[in-house]
């Protein structure tokens, strides 16, 4: 009893410093502020709004093309859907895919650059690594384009070029981590005691790997989701009615500078979940790697 | 009892290629040594910085790769990296780093590390039997149980130094090799250190090689002394004989460089052999004895001929063209 009562005690306070080093900044709370709201809005999108079936195929030609009044506070797109309405789901689509992308690329870089950096300088290391450095020489948006082009323009395969072009980067930062981690004497230890290898990787090994991966994925939210409006904008992952920022912004600039709220609302959504993401990203990463140089 | 023999090396040689060089020049951090422990001793592994006492530490222990020679455990070979040693043999041999901070992985706590040690060589311990033994271990050492849901960042370096002494002590090794284990540690904390590893040597029965640049250290707890010089051994001897009757040169430099305290000490001093120069760079080796350079009675052969070791009374081993028998009895 007494047991858990030390643990939690240890945890609470391990918390209590880390919120500590992460709050200083007042940008970060901004950006963590920012992060919250757009989750919650995104989860709520339906309930937010008097329009829900706008967000979907919906014609209303009356109440096409409307400045921003209060009745659409930021106007209607040429179809008369509400394009706050639009915007809020579109979130919906935006994290989805972020969260889908990342949940492949994360496990699968983490994992190739553990065992890379842990078998630094053996053939098995040079495999991944090189075929990493590819995936890393392609230009980015080139892939996901060549990927889109040649497969079918949907949501399943932008997500696809894009899952493809992201974990090479989550294979460096951890086999940079992980090979000069193997050195350490804590982990010649554990292999002098006669630890597993899935011991020495998983318990001695990643943990010390972590803070900059959870860091970076903070910041890559963002960034996947600008990558997917991108592709978006060139007309890849379209599904039929649903909202997409991306889209959004592609079908309203062609009616600039007229009807300037069809694209002025979808990029300035865009350039604030980025700016939340990265604030939140850059705290996070305070606040994981000073806890490091203390311990 | 005497010639009971635990770990013995013959000729080891650890060499490291020089990578930045365009000839293949090697560091010749260990270059011929051959040393026997006994069962049960604690075995004082002394000389300066770069002179070859970690290298040999991580070449019994297989973490460096041995170039020639060979070394037994009770009779096994410990030739092979450590990756390939069974795991038998991976108990019965351990190490105590210099720097617990580093030896202690930062993002455990002292419950998750020591009971790595529990869970691999005594697999029936389970739950709450693994916490009490862990309890144990730390009261071993003298840690309140509190300190296991602690993380090493967050204790003191001397307790950090006790809980790696728990961690290779719960392996219950045969043979343990201490490389500096006090010197990264506050003076006040060392005598506890050692009273404690001594005091586990003879509840236990172990055999240390207790590797340092203390040798006033060494004069209170090893029972023979290795004075080790560029990776080669200069002087073998018991603890007393060390220090009553030094017939290497460069042992002699060595004591005669302790700060002494009181007056006893000082009589023990030899004549004052004044230190010179450093020791020089292991990828130059001098030629004939390496210990020439500095050689405050170095002669003609010292330059060209390398000496060979010679047993100069029963466990007394020198290596010196000066100290053939008629030497060691006229410095007598």
């Amino acid at each position: 009893m007494e047991q858990k009562y030390t643990r939690s005690i240890r945890w609470k306070d391990e918390l209590h410093r880390k919120w500590f080093l992460f709050s200083r900044n007042k940008l970060t709370l901004v950006g963590f502020a920012i992060v919250i709201l757009i989750l919650l809005l995104a989860v709520f999108a339906p309930f937010l709004t008097p329009y829900a079936d706008h967000a979907d195929i919906f014609i209303d030609y009356a109440n096409a093309s409307q400045a921003p009044s209060l009745q659409h506070l930021c106007g209607t797109d040429v179809f008369g859907r509400d394009i706050l309405t639009r915007i809020l789901f579109s979130l919906r689509s935006a994290l989805s895919m972020a969260l889908l992308v990342l949940s492949i690329a994360v496990p699968v870089g983490v994992m190739l650059g553990l065992l890379a950096g842990y078998l630094r300088g053996t053939i098995v290391d040079t495999i991944i690594m090189r075929v990493t450095d590819v995936f890393l020489s392609v230009p980015p948006i080139l892939l996901a384009l060549a990927i889109a082009a040649v497969m079918e323009a949907n949501m399943t395969n932008t997500m696809l070029a894009v899952t493809i072009m992201w974990w090479p980067w989550y294979c460096r930062v951890v086999y940079s981590m992980a090979s000069s981690l193997r050195s350490e004497n804590y982990v010649i230890s554990a292999e002098l005691m006669g630890a597993s290898r899935g011991h020495i990787l998983f318990r001695e090994i990643l943990p010390g790997c972590l803070s900059p991966v959870f860091t970076k994925m903070a910041l890559d939210v963002g960034w996947v989701i600008l990558i997917g409006a991108t592709l978006n904008y060139v007309g890849l992952g379209v599904q039929d009615g649903a909202p997409s920022l991306g889209q959004m912004l592609s079908d309203g600039v062609s009616y600039m500078p007229e009807y300037w709220w069809m694209t002025i609302f979808p990029s300035l959504a865009i350039a604030i979940i980025i700016l939340g993401f990265n604030l939140f990203g850059d705290g996070l990463r305070d606040a994981l790697s000073k806890g490091d140089q203390e311990t | 009892m005497r010639d009971d023999i635990i770990l013995s090396l013959r000729d080891v040689k650890t060499y490291f290629p020089v990578e930045s060089s365009r000839e293949k020049l090697y560091v010749r951090a260990l270059d011929g040594v051959s040393l026997d422990v006994r069962r049960g001793e604690v075995l004082g592994l002394v000389g300066e910085s770069g002179s070859g006492k970690s290298t040999l530490a991580y070449t019994v222990m297989g973490i460096n790769r041995l170039t020639a020679g060979s070394i037994r455990l009770d009779g096994v070979s410990l030739d092979q990296p450590y990756q390939r040693r069974p795991q038998a043999l991976k108990r019965q041999l351990q190490i105590v780093f210099q720097d617990p901070a580093s030896a202690l992985n930062p993002n455990q706590t002292i419950h998750q590390i020591l009971s790595l040690p529990l869970k691999l060589f005594r697999k029936d311990l389970r739950g709450d039997q693994l916490t009490r033994e862990v309890v144990r271990l730390l009261e071993m050492v003298q840690l309140p149980p509190s300190f296991m849901y602690k993380a090493p960042g967050s204790i003191g370096g001397g307790e950090r130094q006790m809980v790696c002494i728990a961690r290779a002590m719960a392996c219950a090794p045969a043979f343990l090799i201490l490389d500096e284990p006090t010197s990264a540690l506050d003076v006040s904390i060392q005598a506890k250190v050692i009273n404690m590893l001594m005091r586990f040597r003879r509840e236990r029965e172990m055999t240390y090689l207790f590797i340092t640049h203390d040798l006033s250290l060494m004069r209170n707890i090893a029972d023979r002394i290795v004075i080790l010089y560029l990776g080669k051994v200069c002087e073998v001897a018991d603890t007393l004989t060390f220090f009553t009757n030094p017939l290497h040169p460069y042992t002699q430099m060595l004591l005669s460089a302790i700060p002494v305290v009181s007056e006893e000490e000082e009589a023990l001093r030899p004549q004052r052999v004044e230190s010179v120069g450093e020791i020089p760079s292991p990828v130059h080796i001098p030629t004939g004895c390496s210990f020439h350079l500095r050689c405050p009675f170095k002669q003609e052969i010292c330059t060209q001929i390398d000496p060979v070791e010679r047993e100069v009374e029963p466990g007394h081993i020198v290596r010196c063209h000066l100290c053939d028998g008629s030497a060691a009895t006229a410095e007598q």
